[in-house]
């Protein structure tokens, strides 16, 4: 009985992985194949099946005159998007977070709770709803197909999930050490700022993490509010698919764009316990 | 505690919010009783017109919503096995096990669209792997132009994406459980079949419910995959809500119309996702 469990347990761990990987190896495979190889039947193995080139690698680097894909742009467009709102994110989350954390808020039937409840059921709001009065506000204030305006989109995505991850972070955060930090003098921001956040460094920074991802994976918007002045990543790939098919700069694309984000994988891992992930979601 | 600082902690990032929000929400409301389409576009009232064409003359619509709600419950009921199963398996000591978790966490750092690009390229019938491998069985499915079976490939690529989510906030779950319980449990000589059953997922409850409701929300929103990977065809057997009221409004310029879509479809989602709650709670709470 336990060694069939065991049996099975690593099975199951080996599908789910070859399954995890298989979409990643072709992409490599692909990307050093030229359009002989990708033509003419289905091959796995550089050497044997096919000859590898570096031509899908090169275009990436190349200006779009010469024939290139140009990534460089959309790459830093998407980075600085994504960095700066999360950080307006962590920033106003955290202060809302902790605001609903420590101090009890009452305005008729509205309590503590209610106003968290708010926060989080942005995330229900299917993006479809706000995309269309997002497109004619914009357009209305000059601010389609530009950075600012996307930035502003983002942090309504953004802020939930940091004011979702914090509360119940700071919830677990003993309240003794603000109080002690009052009545040693310290006024309630100093407090917050010099004793509470060194505290919550876990909580941040899984936080954080979570806002770089959904920033950095969100397609939708940007494909909608931004055309040519704006290109962020995803529009930028996506737009290479309609093309006539280059599938190994597509590929070759396709992994620059995933890659940095993978390390974010190991700092959630590292932070899985500590950040009290497990207590925001019951 | 002082009075005044609580509203200088709380207001800035909730004024942002409301203030972002509050406009687009109104409009959305307004925009929905106008006509507003690409001849006549302006904030005219034509009163409810558009509400009764959508509950009276659009079975798309609703078709669309119906297979939105097959496609991300089925995804999502495949997404909490697998997860749960993952998690389980890499919770205690296996080899590797910081290797594992970490490899099962990547797909959900990937942006879905540009993996559905190459998840195309993957399926595609002539030149991808998926049928050439099949074929040593002499089968060639239709993976992206076949009404059935692209349900399923969009079902295989969302759970390849959103698997890790819910492995990750199950493994976080198990991770924060108290030890007390399994220890009587090894005391009482429960097999690992009786202690996951009586122990294990009991005490998982709550923390499943969580994560089966936020990944109901998120799959609630599937869009992006479908427009990558099938344009929400052949026809419209893959078209999900959000995709029609996108090709309604920002396709056709349908402003109005598709105004009075999103703002039903808001009030569903909210309706059906606190039922969805509610109903959970009692069927895993009670056991």
């Amino acid at each position: 009985m336990n060694k069939f469990y065991i049996f099975l347990k690593y099975f199951f761990i080996i599908i789910w992985t070859v399954f995890v990987v298989a979409p990643f190896l072709w992409a490599l495979t692909t990307s050093f194949k030229d359009f002989q190889s990708v033509n003419a039947g289905v091959t796995y193995i550089p050497w044997i099946d096919f000859e590898p080139n570096l031509e899908g690698w090169k275009v990436l680097i190349k200006s779009p005159a010469k024939g290139g894909v140009d990534i460089v742009e959309p790459y830093f467009n998407s980075l600085f998007v994504t960095c700066t709102a999360s950080l307006i994110s962590i920033i106003l989350g955290t202060l809302s977070a902790y605001a609903l954390s420590r101090y009890t808020f009452k305005a008729g039937f509205v309590k503590n709770n209610d106003i968290t409840f708010f926060f989080i059921s942005q995330r229900i709001m299917p993006p479809i709803v706000l995309s269309i009065p997002f497109f004619l506000f914009l357009s209305a204030i000059n601010l389609l197909d530009s950075l600012v305006g996307l930035i502003v989109v983002y942090i309504v995505l953004l802020m939930p999930i940091a004011v979702w991850i914090m509360v119940d972070f700071f919830n677990k955060v003993p309240r003794e050490i603000d109080e002690t930090a009052l009545i040693d003098g310290c006024n309630p921001y100093q407090a917050f700022l010099k004793v509470v956040l060194p505290n919550s460094i876990p909580g941040l920074i899984v936080a954080g993490m979570f806002c770089i991802i959904f920033g950095w994976i969100d397609f939708f918007f940007a494909f909608i509010l931004t055309f040519t002045e704006v290109q962020l990543l995803p529009v930028k790939i996506v737009a290479l698919n309609s093309s006539v098919t280059p599938w190994w700069s597509l590929s070759a694309s396709a992994l620059v764009s995933v890659a940095p984000l993978i390390i974010v994988a190991f700092i959630v891992e590292r932070y899985l316990s500590k950040g009290n992930l497990s207590g925001a979601i019951k | 505690m002082n009075f005044k600082h609580k509203y200088f902690f709380l207001f800035p990032g909730l004024f942002v919010l409301i203030g972002i929000l509050i406009f687009p929400i109104i409009f959305v409301v307004r925009l929905s009783l106008s006509g507003w389409n690409s001849y006549n576009p302006g904030l005219d009232y034509i009163g409810l017109e558009n509400y009764v064409r959508l509950f009276t003359d659009d079975p798309r619509f609703w078709e669309s919503f119906f297979r939105l709600s097959f496609l991300s419950v089925t995804t999502v009921i495949l997404q909490y096995v697998i997860g749960f199963a993952l998690a389980h398996m890499v919770w205690k000591d296996i080899k590797f096990k910081r290797f594992f978790r970490v490899l099962f966490l990547v797909p959900m750092m990937t942006t879905p669209v540009i993996m559905t690009v190459i998840w195309r390229t993957f399926f595609h019938e002539s030149l991808g792997p998926v049928n050439d491998l099949l074929s040593i069985f002499g089968v060639a499915p239709k993976w992206l132009t076949d009404p059935v079976i692209a349900k399923f490939t969009v079902i295989i690529v969302e759970v390849w994406q959103w698997t890790p989510f819910m492995f990750l906030l199950l493994l976080a779950g198990l991770l924060s459980l108290p030890k007390e319980p399994f220890l009587a449990a090894a005391i009482d000589g429960a097999s690992p079949v009786r202690k996951f059953i009586y122990v294990t997922f009991p005490l998982m409850a709550p923390i499943s419910i969580g994560a089966i409701i936020i990944r109901l929300i998120e799959a609630s929103k599937i869009m992006d995959t479908v427009y990558v990977l099938t344009s929400g065809g052949p026809g419209t057997s893959t078209e999900t809500s959000s995709f029609y009221i996108f090709i309604k409004g920002l396709r056709e310029f349908q402003m109005g119309y598709a105004a009075s879509m999103s703002f039903t479809y808001l009030i569903i989602m909210i309706i059906s996702l606190t039922i969805i709650a509610k109903v959970l709670t009692k069927i895993l709470l009670k056991e």
